[in-house]
């Protein structure tokens, strides 16, 4: 479905990815961990289309696709869909108006009528339910005054209007408390289907404990330096990043 | 003296014998008066601040003729279609700076009301209706004030007893409809009696793509414990100049909101002056533009903070494209002797073009050691990081801006009271900002000659 090859990205002439390489199939959940500022925000943005970032080497194939050639809101079109660690507030947009004119374009763009004003409703009613939303949030303005746990129910609650095929969560679980995490990851569990696959960004091995990984990534130094099963996650948490880093200096020097 | 001014005191002389009410020795010196004050004052001050402005259009209109009778009667819906329909007004219309009437100039409604033509009301109420129009004509009076002294032909008339609420909000509609250019001074009276209450609309609309110089004064004078709602609105042609200023004199405990809103517009000057002359008065101020092309919209406040315990607050808002010109001019004073006032006056701009230009200057003095008061204003762009999340949840560029600048510019609107008013002026907006509003392709007017 996705496969990235190579990727090499600077900000302002600093890179800071140095040829990531990962495919992710239909159906599967990837976790990708690491220290602070390894570049694994940048790898979610750069999926994403954000324009501050430079492409200087390597590729993105999505679908057979060429990712990197599409526009921002194409990408969320094709079904790429990115949770963020801080979603923006926006003032005077309604959660509702925002969902609506989301989902008219993105059917439009695959040729789908808009839904009629009881369908919405229901399906707005229905999803909200996912992540414990109660209804009255969905008058209210896009992310302005939530708390920290109702934004990221609010980004789930989107990606549950959405139905991506690929979303990629950045940080999902920063500064949640176990109850919001609980909600947020029930509801990316409740959304996993053989069709679907998600990515999911963390330095933390807990929410690994709500959202099971097929495979496990660390990033370091703009590179993937090591994957494998869940249990890495386990082995992380208990032993830190020093290993790796220990382990990755040493491949450097051989 | 500049050509302008020196045109209309020639233009004095040849119709002061033709303007109403000058049989009444009272009126023929608040006229001379006028031109006086015209006279010393010679738009220096306007030169001053917007001296293109003055040199391109307000000079440029030297010949204009006033108009000095009425227009004959036509029913109004042989030109005029209100689309505002789920709004229930009273309405007068003002055509060509008449009031447009089936001979009834002037209407007493059960509840004591009266209702129509300011001369008409002047020559029936001569006691109640001269004093206030004799009344000390602003305290900050302008060139264009006393210019529209000079020459004002007629106006709207409204008083309210006291006590009384007038249930309907009533609409004052001015037209311009005319194959000639036109140069039009009404003056406008509302006293709202003590204890009273007031919903007042007043749209200015152009029918046709004609030169026009207006110049309206509307004097409020607001009793103790009264309260006036005042909404604006003006969708006019590019062609148009129009100035409009309010003078608003509060007494005790009364209480005056206006929310002002700008679609469309040639040049335009919204100047609004509060008197707080006795404690406890509230004003609440709101205001829109929505501007683009060449065009210009100017809004001035002034807010007089006489005595103490009063409170005053102004948001303004607009979005400037093209290479369309914002000025904003607030200045609150407060006196020495008005301790406990509250006042906040807060302008917030958006530009979407390099070339469009916002010019914002709030303005506070203050005398008094014991009291609250804050400004603010901005003046951006587009928030990038919101354009950037819309964007990612498939939104194109054009609609996230689109959506943006809605909620930007709807904040406004929310502050209305009337539901059904507000639901009209964010359909208004929303069309604006889709770029469907023209001003011949009203959806409050139907332009007769476009179909």
């Amino acid at each position: 479905m996705l496969k990235i090859e190579n990727l090499h990205v600077s900000i302002k002439g600093k890179e800071i990815l140095k040829g990531v390489n990962l495919e992710i199939n239909k159906g599967e959940v990837h976790a990708i961990m690491g220290p602070n500022g390894t570049g694994k925000s940048t790898l979610a943005s750069v999926i994403a289309g954000k324009e501050v970032f430079d492409v200087t080497e390597g590729s993105i194939t999505y679908n057979g696709k060429n990712l990197l050639d599409m526009s921002i809101e194409d990408r969320a079109r094709e079904g790429i869909f990115i949770g963020f660690q801080y979603p923006v507030e926006i003032p005077g947009v309604s959660i509702t108006n925002f969902m609506k004119t989301s989902l008219e374009e993105i059917r439009r763009y695959r040729g789908l009528e808009p839904l009629s004003e009881l369908e919405f409703r229901k399906l707005m009613k229905e999803k909200a339910k996912i992540v414990e939303l109660t209804e009255k949030l969905s008058n209210r303005s896009v992310n302005e005054g939530f708390s920290g746990g109702e934004k990221k129910r609010n980004e789930i609650f989107q990606m549950a209007m959405l139905e991506p095929q690929l979303s990629i969560l950045d940080e999902t679980d920063s500064g949640l408390d176990i109850d919001a995490l609980r909600i947020v990851a029930n509801g990316v569990t409740k959304l996993k289907s053989p069709e679907n696959s998600t990515v999911v960004i963390t330095h933390y091995q807990r929410l690994l404990d709500y959202i099971v990984p097929d495979y496990i990534h660390v990033l370091f130094d703009g590179k993937i330096v090591k994957s494998g099963p869940k249990e890495l996650a386990l082995e992380l948490e208990k032993r830190g990043y020093d290993w790796i880093k220990q382990e990755y200096e040493q491949n450097k020097l051989q | 003296m500049t050509p302008f001014t020196q045109y209309i005191q020639e233009l004095y002389e040849e119709v002061k014998g033709q303007l109403p009410g000058n049989e009444i020795p009272e009126i023929a010196d608040l006229r001379q008066n006028g031109l006086q004050s015209l006279l010393e004052k010679d738009f220096s001050i306007f030169k001053k601040e917007n001296k293109q402005i003055f040199e391109e259009r307000v000079a440029n209109t030297c010949g204009l003729k006033p108009q000095l009778t009425p227009p004959p009667y036509r029913p109004v819906e042989e030109y005029f279609h209100c689309k505002v329909k789920d709004i229930d007004t009273k309405m007068c219309i003002f055509l060509n700076g008449w009031y447009v009437h089936n001979g009834m100039p002037l209407v007493v409604e059960e509840n004591g009301t009266i209702i129509g033509s300011l001369f008409e009301a002047l020559k029936q109420y001569p006691k109640l209706v001269l004093p206030y129009l004799l009344a000390e004509a602003s305290k900050k009076e302008d060139s264009l004030s006393a210019l529209n002294r000079a020459l004002f032909n007629d106006g709207l008339f409204i008083y309210v007893p006291d006590n009384v609420a007038v249930e309907k909000p009533i609409q004052l509609i001015s037209l311009t409809d005319s194959d000639q250019d036109l140069l039009l001074h009404n003056r406008n009276l509302i006293v709202v009696g003590k204890n009273a209450r007031l919903s007042f609309m007043q749209c200015d609309d152009s029918i046709q793509y004609k030169r026009s110089f207006i110049n309206n004064v509307t004097k409020i004078f607001l009793a103790e414990d009264s309260s006036l709602s005042y909404y604006k609105m003006e969708n006019k042609n590019p062609e148009s100049l129009l100035f409009n200023e309010v003078d608003v004199e509060q007494k005790g405990h009364s209480q005056f909101y206006s929310n002002a809103m700008t679609f469309n517009t040639g040049y335009l000057r919204n100047k609004i002056n509060v008197f707080l002359t006795e404690p406890f008065a509230s004003t609440k101020m709101y205001g829109l533009y929505l501007v683009d092309k060449k065009q210009h919209v100017d809004n001035q406040i002034f807010i007089d903070h006489e005595v103490p315990d009063c409170d005053s607050y102004q948001l303004y808002k607009g979005i400037v494209d093209d290479e369309a010109v914002a000025h904003f001019l607030g200045h609150v004073l407060v006196r020495q002797d008005a301790q406990h006032t509250v006042a906040s006056q807060t302008n917030r701009n958006m530009t979407l073009t390099d070339e469009a230009r916002v010019t914002s200057k709030p303005f506070l003095e203050i005398y008094a050691d014991d009291v609250k008061c804050n400004h603010g204003t901005t003046v951006g762009q587009l928030d990038e990081e919101a354009m950037y999340y819309l964007r990612t949840r498939g939104i194109c560029e054009v609609n996230a801006r689109r959506l943006l600048m809605l909620a930007f510019a709807n904040e406004i609107a929310d502050f209305i009271e009337i539901d059904s008013l507000k639901a009209r002026y964010k359909e208004m907006i929303r069309k604006r900002l889709n770029g469907e509003l023209t001003i011949c392709d009203q959806c409050v007017l139907h332009c007769p000659h476009l179909g």
